[in-house]
């Protein structure tokens, strides 16, 4: 079935334009169709008026890069849960409909253009720390020579299934990024190859994080509600274990 | 130099909770005194006298607890201004209640009642017992008749029924503000375990709900008492 629907989709022209919404009429739309695909079609129909297309961030359209974002009705990657923008299909919505389209709003996500916002904060909290040291001179270790627990391999991939969206941040109404640190802390902390800056860690990236302007959790739990990859709860309170372990022994 | 612990936003979390879980345990024991009242009269004035003059109660504790109180609430309010400077342009549209519950978004307004609610509760109780006890110096705890006047006391103040009903009203914000608050105690110290948290959020609802009503029970008792003799 097609659809007609309105969209109030937040314009601005740059990081310094004031910006606001603006509303446009789609027809034709399959159900079939991924929200993306969507606002692909209003962008066609604004090229064909001579009209600036939305910029919007998309790169795999399969759910595993992190880059599509968008606040859909209210909601991080819109009303479905454990799905990213661009795996939203359009049957999620009603003929005639109203959907308003804006960008993650969180100080430390600042807008660049439409709907794409400066996600580099979150990129500088993973180099805070979220790395490891390995030997690359020639007679690097395969890392399948340590052996790991199962379930402690398991828990590091749950943590590890994080895509850096910022859907947390986004849906948190403290703008608090606190489920994409506790997952990059929690990938390493249970594995043999995070022991060696284990304590540093934890300790730098929270430090990055407050840095950035992020705000503090207080455990609404609507992160782990809009994370399109599943991320627990469990690893925050995992990085809060490591943070307090990590800065009773500090000497720094 | 790197970041202290109490001024980054896990540590102050962290302190949050501590300071969470000592009212929460302080609340308790409140609760069993007070029930006292109902049982036997007796009973609470020996146990108001005690808590009332015994030094290591009177000096140590009872300092500690208004640290607690002070601190939680200084906390909790810079906690806020800082979170909701975080985000200067909202939402148009916002679904907030699809993802999490209106008792975790809403913990300084149930907290500000608290607050309002321990100021009646100081101006009532508190305040007149550090006159009568450390200003007029009658550390005896005895009333004009020479009784212990701790039970007499608790009566007079649920005669009033504003009084009374602002009474409950308090302890429905506390029960909102325990609801969420108890668990999320032990996720922010870091307890998040799968075969234990389902029974803490339990245990938690159990108490956020049972505790406070325990309150409002006792109140309606010496309400309905006063009135009936």
């Amino acid at each position: 079935m097609n659809m007609n629907l309105t969209l109030k989709v937040w314009r601005q022209k740059n990081a310094q334009d004031k910006g606001k919404m603006v509303e446009y009429k789609v027809t034709n739309i399959s159900d079939h169709m991924s929200f993306l695909e969507m606002l692909d079609v209003l962008n066609e129909d604004l090229v064909n008026k001579n009209e600036e297309p939305v910029a919007f961030d998309h790169d795999c359209r399969e759910g595993i890069c992190g880059m599509c974002s968008l606040h859909i009705n209210g909601e991080a990657h819109g009303p479905d849960r454990g799905v990213t923008t661009c795996q939203l299909h359009m049957r999620m919505f009603k003929d005639g409909q109203t959907i308003y389209i804006e960008p993650w709003r969180a100080k430390a996500l600042p807008v660049i253009k439409d709907l794409i916002v400066d996600r580099s904060a979150l990129e500088r909290i993973q180099h805070a720390g979220g790395y490891i040291s390995v030997n690359t001179s020639g007679n690097t270790q395969d890392a399948n020579a340590i052996l790991i627990r199962k379930s402690d391999a398991d828990k590091a991939m749950d943590a590890a299934s994080c895509i850096g969206c910022g859907a947390c941040v986004a849906t948190c109404k403290n703008s608090s990024a606190m489920l994409f640190v506790a997952a990059k802390v929690s990938q390493f902390s249970y594995l043999p190859q995070g022991q060696i800056e284990r304590k540093e860690r934890v300790m730098n990236m929270v430090e990055q994080m407050d840095k950035e302007g992020f705000g503090n959790c207080t455990n609404t739990g609507a992160c782990e509600v809009e994370c399109p990859k599943g991320i627990s709860l469990e690893f925050i309170a995992r990085m809060n274990r490591e943070y307090f372990g990590a800065k009773i022994v500090s000497e720094k | 130099m790197s970041q202290g612990f109490s001024k980054s936003s896990v540590g102050r979390k962290i302190l949050m909770a501590l300071s969470g879980f000592f009212l929460l345990l302080f609340l308790f024991q409140h609760f069993l005194i007070n029930s006292l009242s109902v049982i036997s009269a007796d009973a609470f004035n020996e146990v108001s006298f005690f808590m009332g003059t015994n030094p290591l109660i009177q000096y140590l504790i009872q300092p500690i607890l208004l640290f607690g109180i002070i601190f939680h609430l200084i906390m909790g309010i810079t906690l806020e201004l800082k979170n909701k400077s975080t985000r200067p342009i909202p939402y148009a549209m916002n679904k907030p209640s699809e993802n999490a519950s209106w008792m975790s978004r809403n913990m300084v307004i149930t907290g500000i009642m608290v607050l309002l609610f321990l100021g009646l509760h100081f101006y009532d109780f508190w305040i007149p017992e550090i006159k009568t006890k450390f200003i007029e110096g009658n550390m005896s705890g005895l009333n004009e008749s020479g009784e212990l006047r701790f039970h007499e006391e608790l009566l007079h103040k649920f005669t009033d029924p504003i009084r009374v009903g602002l009474y409950i009203l308090s302890f429905v914000f506390l029960s909102l503000h325990l609801l969420h608050g108890f668990q999320s105690a032990f996720q922010s110290v870091g307890f998040n375990h799968r075969k234990y948290t389902p029974i803490i959020k339990k245990l938690g609802n159990l108490y956020a709900i049972f505790i406070p009503l325990g309150f409002i029970l006792i109140a309606l008792f010496h309400f309905h008492v006063k009135i009936r003799f």
